[in-house]
């Protein structure tokens, strides 16, 4: 049973909820084993990926979801200008509701964007990144991969390590991961941790080895290349020789820790090449999971029940 | 009407001590007489029983846009929010386009105002030059042209040897050096308070450090030049006690706070689902600034509340949050959310709150007004302190509509304002 109009961020979603996602995409990976990649659940129903800053994996795990759903999905790539000039946000979404989508997928550069639109829209809206606030989609997908490798979640620890200021990925995983019981700890470049950060129930750690001492999962965040040389990373070099995840910087974690990686990876910058190919990489289990999980969640949005009242 | 008697109502006035049920008797713009009973032959009588009466309110942080930005705002939509809101005078600040740096600008603007009969207007002028931070303006001619203080406004003035000699300079007027207290590299692209709430949001924040060294240098400034200092808006716990401790010293130091920053914090901005209405400069603060400040207005600390209202275009305050000019209008919910939530609720009593809106804004800027002594300017804001009214941002006159005051229900309001013996604004 599902209640949300709209999947904005994690924060928002009880423990039941984040699980009851995770139960209907396993039902949905073996869809993807199928020699026919398709149930017609969603038939009649459309699906608008409204992207206001480039993306191309998340925009393509959405589509081949919805595909496979059944679903009519189709794209609105739109870049997204901080001017007043023209139609604004709410004009293009108030325009393509009149065309009666009932879902309305929503990235956008600056925080807020899709909560403004799911408080205007009718149709239900999936946030797929708004500025460095939440990613909810990536958080499930990582959920689902670590629960395919390591069976649970609760009790594990796990450390996210690279720029946690700039990063929706990391606020998304921290509201999940703490709310099934794992234990979170985050590492990068101290000019590069929000003040106030260790207030979201993680453990501020100053280097990579602390943080991936004793722990059963490791994520690396992908480096925008843009922020080197400015305040926050005097160079690439140095970050990698702080933080990256290489063969001896994973020394510390358990033997079994696995790596994992948003994509798309900056080999050399946060990942050395030996990392991102060995066994212990699930990066491309985590684009598998997309998939499964974006189907769970349009599926479930496509039919949420009117909650009683009383 | 060039005479009147205001009867039965309870006139307060802090700078007088008086605080008692009385008639005032105005005549030729002057407050003639205050007695328990006061009657004429053939003068209209106007019945206040019940209605506060203090000396008109004086916004001394207000921004009219004009020149340059008259789709936000203009000199006559400003007034007419201003003498509803209960202003008799106030004082714009100079980033209009071009800027208030020269005595063309503040001669404009005042005879605008002086031909609207609305609420007096005295302009705030420019410290620097297009407000740039290089060169120091005119002073001497911007004061001769009427401006009452100087300010840089939105652009703290960053160079301490310029600010130094614009302290010195403004020693041969007497006047206020006003800043707006933020370190520009501390708070660059930050978009509201740096905390725990921003650090959820993923939104660059503006830390509390921004404007406490701001604070303290200034403070350090005005004590070496012997100068008067006021800082603008301030928000923070640790620029209250930089304030507190300058007024031990006897440094010439004085501010003000504003409603919003009074009555919300950070966590709004959830709230209000990311809604533009709580966003502007300084941000809003912690629980533990808000507390702060509540403080200091109970201990004295706090001279002045003062709106910021700072008007913008609905289309610019409907961008989205990190992209969205800073700034809330002020001027027709100030004097309501502050009965309501300070008054009201026992926080401060009303003597107080007449004294931070009229009393001392008139000292601190040696302002007409501030005062219903006989023979004093007759500059009068009646308020009903039972009158129950939500607020509604599609009544004002004001052309910004952005506050997060929209829809609140409140109780007092104001119900006549007076400007030199003219009743310029009533809703009895």
């Amino acid at each position: 049973m599902w209640y949300k109009k709209d999947l904005l961020g994690i924060k928002e979603l009880s423990q039941k909820e984040i699980l009851t996602i995770l139960d209907v995409a396993k039902n949905f990976k073996e869809v993807a084993a199928r020699p026919i990649k398709k149930v017609p659940t969603l038939r009649g129903k459309t699906v608008i990926n409204l992207f206001f800053e480039p993306s191309t994996r998340t925009r393509i795990s959405f589509e081949i979801a919805a595909k496979r759903l059944s679903a009519d999905s189709l794209n609105f790539s739109s870049s997204s200008s901080s001017l007043v000039k023209g139609e604004t946000i709410i004009d293009t979404a108030l325009t393509l509701e009149a065309m009666a989508p009932d879902i309305v997928i929503v990235r956008h550069s600056k925080v807020g964007i899709p909560h403004k639109l799911a408080s205007i829209l009718k149709s239900s809206v999936v946030n797929a990144g708004d500025g460095a606030h939440e990613h909810p989609t990536q958080a499930l997908l990582d959920a689902f991969t670590i629960l395919e490798h390591k069976g649970k979640i609760e009790g594990l620890s796990v450390a996210i390590i690279g720029d946690i200021s700039h990063s929706r990925v990391v606020r998304s995983n921290i509201h999940l991961l703490t709310k099934l019981g794992a234990k979170v700890r985050v590492a990068g470049p101290l000019t590069l941790i929000p003040p106030g950060f260790e207030k979201l129930g993680v453990k501020i750690c100053k280097s990579i080895q602390s943080a991936v001492e004793g722990c059963d999962v490791i994520m690396a965040l992908r480096i925008q290349k843009e922020r080197q040389g400015r305040v926050f990373i005097p160079s690439l070099e140095e970050y990698y020789e702080m933080f990256a995840l290489t063969p001896q910087t994973l020394k510390y974690a358990k033997e079994d820790a696995i790596v994992m990686h948003p994509g798309p990876i900056n080999r050399g910058v946060e990942i050395s090449s030996e990392i991102a190919d060995s066994p212990r990489s699930v990066i491309l289990d985590q684009v598998s999971a997309g998939v499964a999980v974006r189907m769970a969640i349009l599926y479930l949005l496509a039919n949420v029940k009117e909650k009683q009242d009383g | 009407m060039d005479k009147f008697i205001l009867k039965n109502g309870l006139v307060i006035d802090p700078l007088e001590g008086i605080h008692d049920k009385a008639d005032i008797y105005v005549e030729n713009g002057k407050v003639i007489k205050i007695a328990e009973r006061i009657t004429k032959r053939g003068v209209k009588q106007i019945d206040l029983d019940g209605l506060v009466v203090a000396p008109g309110f004086i916004d001394i942080h207000v921004h009219l846009r004009e020149p340059g930005y008259e789709y936000k705002e203009d000199i006559e939509s400003g007034l007419k929010a201003a003498i509803a809101g209960g202003f008799t005078t106030i004082c714009c600040m100079p980033n209009t386009k071009p800027v208030n740096d020269n005595p063309y600008i503040t001669e404009y603007i005042i005879s605008r105002a002086n031909k609207l009969k609305l609420a007096k207007v005295y302009p705030i002028g420019a410290i620097t030059v297009r407000q740039e931070g290089k060169i120091l303006t005119p002073m001497a001619q911007l004061k001769r042209a009427g401006v009452i203080a100087f300010s840089d406004d939105g652009f703290s003035v960053e160079n301490s040897d310029l600010l130094l000699r614009a302290f010195q300079y403004s020693n041969h007027f007497n006047t206020v050096i006003i800043q707006h207290p933020e370190d520009n590299y501390l708070s660059n692209g930050g978009v509201m308070n740096e905390g725990e709430v921003s650090a959820r949001l993923g939104m660059r924040g503006i830390p509390n450090i921004a404007e406490d060294v701001i604070i303290a240098r200034d403070i350090m400034l005005a004590d070496y030049a012997g100068s008067r200092y006021h800082v603008a808006h301030l928000s923070t716990k640790k620029g209250l006690e930089l304030v507190k401790e300058a007024k031990k010293s006897n440094i010439k130091v004085t501010c003000e706070v504003t409603p919003h920053h009074l009555l919300l914090t950070d966590r709004s901005i959830e709230e209000y689902n990311f809604s533009t209405c709580v966003k502007m400069k300084p941000p809003l603060r912690t629980e533990k600034d808000r507390k702060a400040l509540i403080e200091g207005l109970k201990d004295g600390t706090v001279d002045v509340i003062a709106s910021d209202h700072a008007p913008h275009h609905k289309d610019e305050k409907e961008l989205p949050f990190e992209d969205a000019p800073f700034g809330i209008v002020g001027l027709e919910t100030t004097v309501s959310v502050l009965l309501d939530r300070l008054v009201r609720e026992g926080i401060i009593s009303l003597e107080r709150l007449i004294e931070l809106l009229s009393t001392n804004p008139a000292k601190i800027l040696s302002l007409p007004g501030g005062t219903l002594k006989e023979g004093s300017v007759a500059d009068i804001t009646v308020i009903d302190p039972q009158r129950e009214h939500t607020i509604d941002p599609k009544k004002f006159y004001s052309k910004g509509r952005s506050t997060p005051f929209a829809g609140w229900r409140v109780k007092g309001k104001v119900v006549m304002t007076i400007i030199e013996g003219r009743i310029v604004y009533a809703d009895l």
